[in-house]
């Protein structure tokens, strides 16, 4: 018997059956093919705006994620970097090939965790606890706890024009079975929709006429544990964008009559955030041009993924209309672009632990739950198979808050708001944005990490020690002055006002033309003992520099949300019943009854649920 | 939002005059808030638990009343909390008073139905048999806001707030759009524009706050006082109208109610009828007080029912009196008994019937026309009468002014959001929550979004 079954090899089931297994449980990974172990099904890019922060925590947690992308990058961009330092947000376009085979690797090579090339298509249960999967050829596999993590393969149809196929993925077979399997169980399903955009033939593009896209200078890694020596591993190559025009948008719409889209074929309900090509002509037709992006597939791929061209129209209709779009006058097209429909469960089925209420032992992670990316698939993966791991081993649950994480955000969204649409994470849905940045994920999670048994300990002493020295200088900074006759001068020079007698660093570093290290370099403060270990640290004195700039914002911040998570620590039974609770207005008894909060923090954020309700759950709890 | 930090005050004793009436306080700026208006041995913060304290309540220098104070330290107390009895003589007129001078208080409020036995059963000061009527109280609460439009006040704000908040989440979307959609080629909102939406809401907000003064009278109640000669029929207009009231109009339910002779609403605005015996001068010691009574009420009175009868008329004398005691445009002259003589020729403002009730619904609209004519505001224009509204205004102007300062200061977007947010929570404090899917719901519907 095993102690975790993990369904699917994606991006949710290799982070969730890899923690587990290095937790020390017994893992059988059931995918239908084990070369196409953390296969990108879409574009070749990891990160991006949030989806960057949630790679970070990804790592500092102990996930896989980081050190993949960094093996087969090929180009690596810090996005937002004329903002502020916590919306600055990593991303890279991998080798899309050289991804998979290196998941492989890193899966391969995990002790305790064992690959079942099969199809699961049933789910057991007894008494509302799980047993065991059955699998295509018959079989009953045990186990003790089970992960579903089987992404768009849930009885998935590919559309382009009128024709569907069913397939999760171009060339692969759907997953039959395992949803009826779950709603005789009671589980409620949903359908959702989304799509990919064409693959073209590099050589066939006319690339002298394109604009280019180049990587950073200084390209850095997603991974902690990745030696910035050896970094990048691979070359580094442009991306290219161009645009459409007022007659690629007329040739489109020639093909909306033969849409699965326009003419209802597909039900599923897809993202607005990443809308297809067609969608966008309609919804915003006042726009006369769409950026399109052409990404590599590879370091020897002779495939280009035209970002921004998302379709399921008829094939012919794609080309034609790219033979007008600059650039692509004698484009050869591969692989037209195709939408997927797939099941999926409505993710209040779940708790925060990614357990479903109705089974014990069964977690749903990634695409079953209705979110879309590969980071929001793994980040779940990760939080699935740790908490698979500690019930097994009989421990106390591993939940992220909102003020710790972006993942944290993640998952209570999905159980607390459940969604209708493909979701994805946004940096503008953390409360604790300015907390909760890329540079301190390590900061936020990596004692955690270190617990669960994650993480080298090792890494965990490098970080205290920083701790340390961050402290110690933010205390420094905060009480060290400098004299109006040592700092006046670098105050002119970099266009900031000077000072009439003397000021604490911290003051002056707050102005937004300064910086910490120009500071400490002041007044012989480089050669201060007390000093030394911040100035030699560039990465804490980063993180003072971040906290002494910005400590205004944040307390706001903090302060506000304090105001909003008063009733966070309150915790409510899973087993009230709300129907019964004859004070609850009726949309409230509903809403309650359909999420099933954990506390009286997230009861408050059920859309429904007034102030006045909250009350009447406060006196019923204190009974 | 639940504010159990608030400090919350009402009338514990029944409705009327007694010997004497006990007004209650009860939270965190209870003890402090009494303090202030009052003058005794030694200071109130400075007391123990359960001690009394003999004093004044002073209005700057004028003495309210001379009373009793007991003090209540958490957790000793009825609710838990911080508490404070202020046991005063038995009138409505000055238990109002003094609730009136502490609401001026920053967080004092008048508490709503249930709210101290609530907070003494979340404080555990109650035992569970009570848990049932308590969440009947607020059950009633909740019913009477679904209700809808009950308070034509609270509508017309409600409708402002909701248009505010709109303009907000829309200026929020384009910070947040600039901060999550970085690869978009999609236009951005410039800075000045960004400032110049701000201050527009900000503009916005300040009307709103300098309402209050006039909100307050609103919400807190007008008084009203009825005077005329002897049987010219003021017990029966009173009579008439409360019977009317509690058949059309509906009735402000629960504490507040118990703090004055009687109450009733007209569009949503309070009105605190006083019937008062005469007020000229006479011999009689019984009487005497009465008088002093009456011209007392006469003077606070936001409004005087003068009544005359179709006999009677308007004493000339009379009329001189009030004239001493109040101004003018605050006197409506009505004219009763218009069932027993049509054809009479005089100033009278209304005319009744307060046995047929003819003319009373003139009456009703010519009292809140007076409210309104002595104020700069019509009865459109959204007017907060609310404490809590006020301050969570205030929190939302304060948070715009941060903001428009960071996009003053050229900081990025997500420096200013931190502003925008808090702005935004403290207005979904008025009306409702407002979610960051509320933004990006905005941000869908009117950017093409997604590469």
């Amino acid at each position: 018997m095993y102690d975790i079954i993990v369904i699917g090899g994606g991006h949710a089931g290799i982070e969730a059956a890899s923690a587990s297994a290095r937790m020390g449980c017994l893992i059988a990974l059931i995918s239908m093919d084990k070369h196409a172990l953390g296969r990108m099904s879409c574009n070749p890019a990891i990160g991006g705006t949030a989806k960057g922060h949630l790679v970070r925590e990804i790592d500092a947690l102990g996930g896989i994620m980081g050190k993949i992308a960094d093996r087969t990058g090929i180009q690596f961009r810090m996005l937002n970097k004329s903002k502020g330092p916590a919306v600055w947000s990593p991303r890279c376009q991998s080798d899309r090939e050289l991804y998979s085979e290196e998941a492989y690797k890193v899966v391969s090579s995990t002790k305790n965790l064992e690959f079942i090339e099969e199809s699961a298509i049933e789910l057991v249960a007894e008494d509302g606890k799980v047993k065991g999967i059955k699998t295509q050829s018959g079989r009953f596999i045990e186990g003790k706890t089970v992960i579903l993590s089987a992404g768009t393969f849930l009885n998935a149809l590919m559309h382009t024009g009128l024709r569907s196929t069913s397939g999760g993925r171009f060339g692969e077979k759907p997953s039959t079975g395992i949803t009826e399997s779950l709603e005789k169980l009671g589980f409620e399903k949903g359908r959702l929709k989304t799509g990919t955009p064409p693959r073209l033939a590099k050589n066939s593009i006319d690339w002298d006429v394109l604009e280019i896209q180049p990587g950073d200078e200084n390209p850095q890694p997603f991974s902690y544990q990745t030696n910035i020596s050896e970094f990048p591993y691979l070359p580094q190559l442009d991306c290219h964008i161009t645009h459409t025009d007022p007659d690629v948008h007329k040739i489109l719409e020639k093909g909306f009559n033969k849409s699965p889209m326009f003419t209802g074929l597909i039900n599923g309900v897809g993202p607005r955030y990443c809308p297809s090509i067609e969608d966008k002509i309609v919804r915003f037709s006042e726009k006369k041009s769409h950026q399109l992006f052409l990404e590599p597939e590879g370091m020897d791929s002779d495939l280009i993924y035209l970002n921004g061209f998302s379709s399921s129209l008829p094939a012919e209709i794609q080309l034609e209309a790219m033979h007008k779009i600059k650039g692509l006058e004698n484009v050869e097209m591969v692989r037209p672009g195709y939408a997927v429909e797939y099941d999926f469960f409505p993710p209040h089925q779940i708790d925060n632990t990614l357990e479903t209420k109705l089974i014990q032992g069964l977690y749903f992670a990634g695409q079953v739950n209705g979110t879309s990316g590969y980071e929001e698939a793994a980040a779940q993966g990760l939080m699935a198979g740790i908490n698979a791991a500690l019930k097994v081993q009989g421990k106390k649950e591993f939940v992220l808050k909102r003020s710790e994480a972006y993942i944290g955000v993640l998952i209570d969204d999905l159980v607390t708001k459940s969604t209708e649409e493909p979701y994805r994470i946004f940096t503008s849905r953390a409360e604790h944005r300015l907390l909760l940045r890329q540079d301190n994920a390590d900061r936020r999670l990596m004692s955690y990490s270190t617990e669960l048994g994650l993480i080298d300990k090792n890494m965990y002493k490098e970080i205290s020690i920083r701790e340390g020295i961050i402290t110690a200088g933010l205390d420094l900074c905060r009480n060290t002055k400098l004299h109006a006759k040592v700092v006046n001068e670098y105050l002119e020079l970099s266009g900031s006002s000077t000072i009439e007698s003397s000021e604490t660093i911290s003051k002056l570093c707050k102005r937004p033309e300064t910086q910490l290290k120009d500071l400490l370099k002041l007044d012989g403060l480089d050669n201060n003992p007390n000093f030394n270990s911040l100035i030699n640290n560039h990465n804490a004195l980063r993180q003072v520099e971040i906290e002494l700039k910005y400590e205004g914002y944040m307390k706001r911040q903090q302060e506000a949300v304090e105001r909003l998570e008063k009733y966070e620590k309150l915790k409510i039974p899973l087993t009230l019943n709300y129907l019964t609770l004859k004070a609850l207005s009726t949309e409230a008894k509903e809403k309650l009854d359909r999420v099933k909060p954990r506390s009286i923090g997230q009861a408050s954020r059920i859309s429904g649920v007034t102030p006045s309700d909250i009350s009447i759950l406060l006196v019923y709890l204190k009974k | 939002m639940l504010d159990d930090e608030d400090t919350i005050i009402a009338l514990a004793t029944p409705a009327g005059v007694g010997a004497i009436s006990v007004i209650r306080i009860s939270g965190p700026s209870s003890i402090s808030s009494v303090d202030s208006i009052f003058t005794g041995k030694k200071k109130l913060t400075d007391a123990s638990s359960h001690s009394i304290h003999y004093g004044t309540i002073d209005d700057d220098e004028e003495i309210v009343d001379d009373v009793l104070v007991s003090v209540f330290r958490k957790p000793n107390s009825y609710t838990g909390e911080n508490s404070v009895e202020i046991s005063t003589h038995g009138s409505p007129l000055i238990t109002q008073k003094i609730i009136e001078l502490l609401i001026k208080i920053d967080g004092v409020r008048i508490a709503e139905p249930g709210e101290f036995t609530k907070r003494a059963f979340l404080n555990n000061r109650i035992d569970l048999s009570q848990a049932e009527a308590v969440l009947d109280i607020i059950n009633a609460r909740t019913d009477a806001s679904l209700r809808g439009s009950r308070n034509q006040l609270d509508g017309l704000l409600s409708a402002k707030v909701n248009e505010l908040r709109d303009i907000l989440v829309s200026t929020s979307s384009f910070v947040e759009l600039e901060l999550d959609f970085a690869e978009e080629d999609i236009e951005l909102i410039d800075n000045s524009e960004l400032i110049k939406r701000i201050d527009k809401i900000v503009n916005e907000i300040d009307i709103l706050l300098s309402t209050y003064s006039f909100g307050r009278v609103l919400r807190d109640g007008v008084n009203v006082t009825i005077v005329g000669q002897p049987n010219v029929g003021k017990s029966s207009l009173l009579n008439y109208i409360l019977k009317e009231s509690r058949a059309i109009v509906s009735e402000i339910p629960g504490t507040t109610r118990d703090i004055i002779r009687e109450e009733i609403t007209i569009d949503g605005i309070l009105f605190r009828m006083y019937d008062t015996a005469g007020i000229r001068t006479s011999d009689d010691e019984i009487e005497k007080e009465g008088v002093i009574r009456s011209r007392n009420a006469v003077k606070n009175s936001d409004l005087i029912l003068f009544m005359g009868d179709v006999n009677l008329l308007f004493p000339e004398d009379l009329f001189n009196e009030l004239l001493g005691l109040n101004k003018p445009e605050h006197i409506i002259k009505v004219l009763n008994k218009i069932d027993l003589k049509k054809d009479i020729g005089t100033d009278a403002d209304v005319l009744i019937s307060a046995k047929t009730g003819e003319g009373i619904n003139t009456l009703f609209e010519s009292m809140k026309n007076r409210v309104f004519q002595n104020s700069d505001y019509s009865e459109q224009s959204a007017i907060v009468s609310n404490i809590r509204h006020y301050n969570c205004l205030k929190r939302a102007k304060e948070s715009l002014m941060n903001a428009e300062k960071s996009a003053e200061e050229k900081m990025s977007g997500e420096f200013i959001s931190v502003d925008l947010r808090t702005a935004e929570n403290s207005l979904a404090e008025i009306i409702g929550v407002v979610t960051t899917d509320d933004i990006l719901n905005n941000i869908f519907s009117k950017f093409c979004i997604g590469k």
